[in-house]
């Protein structure tokens, strides 16, 4: 399948209902840390640009908090996008970079129990 | 089958055309030259929501083998909510039919814009395909009714 | 026993190419009741109208089967032509063998048995047709106008001038409207109380104008010429027609903390309001959620300080009936609710502010007089940093969205309004910093690009296209925007000390229960509906009901006012008429058949049926009273929808009785 119809189809996001109005990037936590941001992600999606986007360590940057889905006035949902991509990289390399068995040691007090839900999120597939 | 048949099967089609958009649809077919078969006659009815369901058993007991109702898009109604009813109404009267074994097939809803002559066409074209594929209704035909 | 005559029309080679027309005209012939049947060249042309007449009047028919183009097309013209040889013209049917026949048939044969199916067909119905009368209504004339801001205003004036009376419900205690809160109009910056006010005092001294402030309309019965409304005046416990709006009251009220709706509750005033000072009409209203006297019956400072006596505490709301012959929605729009977009900080700080607040901070008449203050530093302006030094508008804030807090269309006047927002403030404060984040500027319109491109080539305001994606309020005070810039593709962090929110507008809370008792349409968002969106846009689909400004859809002032013009326009051209002929074509009941179920009430569009008990006469020679349908035939249109929905089968269309169709299916079928 093409990449770009396989992460539409992961990700379930319409990217056509994008406005181009930024407000993903512009709510964005993690801006400043990522090569390319959430609005190009869904710009260069539309556009079946994908390769830069798999070969990015942005797809690791961002923190799956989800801010662009709730603010996008369009509801196109950027976050799921990023995902999928990762989610697409993820299963090329082919390995989950995260087990269930790893959790244990990487606990400690004061890590917030959404970073995990996060880093499977981004580490495994 | 119909070995036997020395002419080709015709079906006799009635078409119900709500005033403000099938019907100028249906004129717009023309006006553009749009060919469908002649054995669609059409009847002209202010609104979908016009058409009794006794017309269509009538046709049909007069020996229709096919009767198909056009409108005005939902929502696109001149009497704002006509084919709304009209919707309705055919659901349940199509759904009757079938129980009495007339075919889903010889009956048909369809909604068709003053814009739509290609549209119009196209469903008749492919509405008298269907039907002549069924083959003469005799379900609820009444043979009193029939000539000789 | 009918008599009919048929024609056939050639239409030059149209019809005759295609169907062989003298042998439809000879197989008319052979129809009972056809006593002429001929074929004619062109039926429509001025030849073929004559032989139509006389062959009426030599034939004497009784009936006439043109077979010629659509009904759509010449129907109107041979009805005339019948009309004029002296038979009723409900009693010409017309066989469509053109765009129905001809024109999508090749094959001769199959064409020409199909055109005398058709002919057939049309023959059977005439043989049913009665001669049909349109009926006649005549036309009140007054007009109601529901609204009193621009729109409304515009329009009253205009149906004044050309001298029907008018009466203008207007809800809040003046007319005016949104743009009395304004404080300049784009593209040409004059002030909008300049203009607006002296169209106000046209309203109130015109003596074709009535103005019912403070009022609203609760009922609405009856049909085009002929509506009844009720309007209940609601008690503002000042005697109107005393009160001399001398203010005196306003200022000695003990009750001070009441949120000023005028500004937007920026700043408060008393329980006895005039909401500004040109408000017409200009008499003070009792804010009864608030005033201490009617709350707890002790006070009565304003009834001591009224010297003209107005102040009446047992004053009651009193419904007035009146007669109208048109009616025009014009009940505007507001700013939408913003507390659920909680990324712009509306309600966790006052320097986050809608652009109609801006309006009223900067307005000569606002909490501020005029001086652009921070809304935090409204009770200590003297401080320095009560003037905002950069200031962040955010535009599309609800417009263009698809979530449920937001709108889906374009509010169409906030780019405007916020380049003429951020040129004010740049011409009067020249060294405050002014970002405008944009999605687009959509700026069509006479003079309007020019305007805005003004805006940033010669007053320095900086658009930037990106969108605002969080606004947090600092410890300091000032604000943190967080934005993106997706020219430079880069986030941007601006520290605000004023935050503007280019709001969605949406229709007016009432205009559903408005639209509800006038029996119009509305779209998903509220806007009523236009009876054609191009060709027919200031007219309801109901008959009689017209609209005005944004109550159809967002506009601008000139769009409105010239919105409301032409719906004047469309009143007058009613009102100007003594009486309206309808459409004779509708339903009918038969009353011995009817069982007064109502089913009919139910499906009717238009509200065209009604039941009544009626007498009648039993076979036994006593008399029983039943309920029965009557159909207004000024109201109905004609649809249908009743005789099918009615079990009786009493429920009838003229024109197209159940008989009439029935008729054309076995011609069909036969």
């Amino acid at each position: 399948m093409d990449k770009k119809e396989e992460i539409l189809r992961i990700s379930g996001v319409n990217v056509r209902k994008c406005m181009r109005c930024g407000k993903c990037s512009g709510t964005c936590p993690s801006y400043d840390e990522m090569e390319f941001h959430p609005h190009q992600f869904v710009y260069m999606v539309e556009s079946g640009n994908i390769e830069p986007l798999l070969n990015s360590d942005s797809l690791y940057k961002c923190l799956s908090c989800f801010a662009c889905v709730e603010r996008c006035p369009r509801g196109v949902e950027p976050a799921k996008v990023v995902e999928a991509v990762r989610l697409a990289a993820i299963r090329q390399k082919g390995n989950n970079h995260l087990k269930a068995e790893m959790v244990p040691e990487l606990i400690d007090d004061e890590t917030p129990q959404q970073l995990l839900v996060s880093a499977f999120r981004k580490f495994s597939k | 089958m119909q070995v036997n048949e020395t002419k080709e099967f015709r079906p006799k089609i009635v078409a119900f055309c709500c005033n403000w958009c099938s019907y100028a649809g249906a004129d717009l077919a023309g006006t553009n030259r749009l060919n469908y078969p002649a054995d669609v006659k059409i009847i002209r009815v202010p609104c979908s929501c016009r058409v009794n369901p006794m017309f269509i058993l009538r046709a049909f007991q007069r020996g229709a083998d096919g009767v198909i109702m056009c409108g005005c898009h939902p929502g696109d109604c001149h009497y704002t909510s006509g084919n709304y009813f009209a919707r309705r109404r055919m659901t349940l009267l199509f759904s009757m039919l079938d129980f009495m074994g007339i075919e889903r097939e010889r009956t048909r809803v369809e909604w068709v814009s003053a814009a739509e002559g290609a549209k119009f066409a196209a469903t008749m074209n492919e509405f008298v395909e269907t039907v002549t594929k069924l083959g003469e209704n005799k379900r609820l035909e009444d043979l009193r009714c029939k000539k000789q | 026993m009918h008599r009919i005559g048929v024609f056939v029309c050639h239409c030059g080679t149209n019809i005759a190419a295609t169907v062989d027309v003298k042998a439809v005209a000879e197989a008319m012939k052979q129809e009972p009741s056809v006593v002429f049947s001929v074929d004619y060249q062109y039926m429509c042309s001025e030849g073929g109208q004559t032989l139509i007449q006389d062959t009426i009047k030599e034939h004497k028919l009784t009936g006439v089967v043109v077979c010629s183009c659509s009904p759509r097309m010449h129907e109107a013209t041979f009805r005339k032509a019948a009309a004029k040889a002296g038979i009723n013209p409900y009693m010409v049917e017309i066989a469509n063998i053109r765009e129905q026949c001809s024109w999508i048939h090749k094959d001769i044969m199959s064409a020409t048995d199909k055109a005398i199916i058709l002919a057939r067909t049309a023959i059977a119905k005439v043989q049913l047709n009665a001669p049909l009368t349109a009926g006649e209504s005549p036309v009140t004339k007054r007009a109601l106008v529901i609204g009193g801001g621009i729109a409304g205003m515009q329009t009253a004036l205009d149906i004044a001038e050309a001298g029907f009376e008018v009466d203008i419900v207007e809800k809040q205690p003046t007319i005016g409207g949104k743009m009395t809160q304004i404080d300049k109009t784009f593209p040409t910056l004059d002030c909008a109380s300049c203009i607006l006010t002296p169209k106000m005092v046209d309203c109130s001294q015109n003596e074709k104008i009535h103005i019912y402030a403070y009022s609203e309309v609760v009922e609405v019965n009856g049909f085009v010429g002929n509506f009844t409304a009720k309007i209940k005046k609601k008690a503002r416990y000042v005697d109107t027609t005393k009160c001399t709006g001398c203010g005196i009251c306003t200022e000695k009220c003990p009750q001070k903390k009441v949120p000023n709706e005028f500004n937007l509750g920026l700043n408060n005033r008393r329980a006895i309001y005039i909401p500004f000072a040109q408000a017409v009409p200009k008499v003070a209203t009792i804010d009864a959620d608030y005033c201490t006297m009617l709350k707890t019956g002790k006070c009565g400072v304003c009834s001591k300080v009224c010297t003209a006596g107005a102040i009446d505490y047992k004053q009651q709301d009193e419904i007035i009936e009146e007669r109208y012959g048109a009616i025009v929605a014009a009940t505007g729009y507001n700013p939408i609710k913003i507390d659920k977009y909680d990324e712009f900080a509306y309600s966790q700080s006052k320097d986050v502010v809608t652009s109609l607040e801006l309006e009223r901070l900067m307005n000569a008449a606002g909490p501020s007089n005029g001086t652009l203050i921070r809304p935090s530093y409204l009770d200590k302006q003297d401080d320095h940093r009560a003037h905002p030094k950069t200031i962040v508008f955010v535009q599309c804030v609800g417009s263009r969205s698809c979530d449920d807090c937001g709108k889906s269309y374009c509010s169409k006047i906030c780019c405007m309004y916020t380049a003429k927002h951020a040129m004010l403030i740049r011409e009067k404060y020249p060294d405050t910093d002014v970002y405008v984040f944009y999605i687009d500027v959509r700026t069509p319109g006479k003079l309007f690009d020019e305007f805005y491109r003004r805006a940033v080539e010669q007053y320095g305001v900086h658009y930037i296209k990106g969108m605002v994606g969080k606004v947090s309020p600092r410890p300091d005070g000032n604000l943190d925007v967080q934005a993106s810039d997706l020219i430079s593709n880069e986030q941007l962090h601006i520290n605000a000390d004023l935050v503007v929110l280019a709001t969605a507008i949406e229709p007016d809370q009432t205009a559903r229960s408005v639209a509800t008792m006038l029996r119009a349409s509305m779209d998903t968002n509220d806007f009523f509906t236009e009876a054609h969106a191009k060709l027919r846009p200031v007219e309801s689909p109901t008959a009689g009901v017209f609209l005005s400004g944004v109550c159809q859809g967002p506009k601008d002032i000139p769009e409105t006012v010239s919105q409301a013009s032409a719906a004047a326009a469309k009143v007058i051209g009613l009102l100007a008429k003594d009486k309206l002929t309808g459409n004779p074509c509708v339903a009918h009941s038969d009353e011995l058949m009817c069982n007064g179920c109502s089913a009919c009430e139910k499906v009717c569009p238009y509200g065209a049926i009604t039941y009544s008990d009626k007498e009648f006469r039993q076979p036994d020679r006593t008399v029983a009273i039943r309920r029965v349908a009557a159909v207004n035939e000024a109201v109905c249109q004609g649809c249908g929808a009743c005789t099918v929905a009615c079990p009786s089968g009493a429920m009838d269309l003229k024109g197209f009785s159940n008989k009439q169709i029935m008729a054309e299916v076995d011609a069909i079928c036969k």
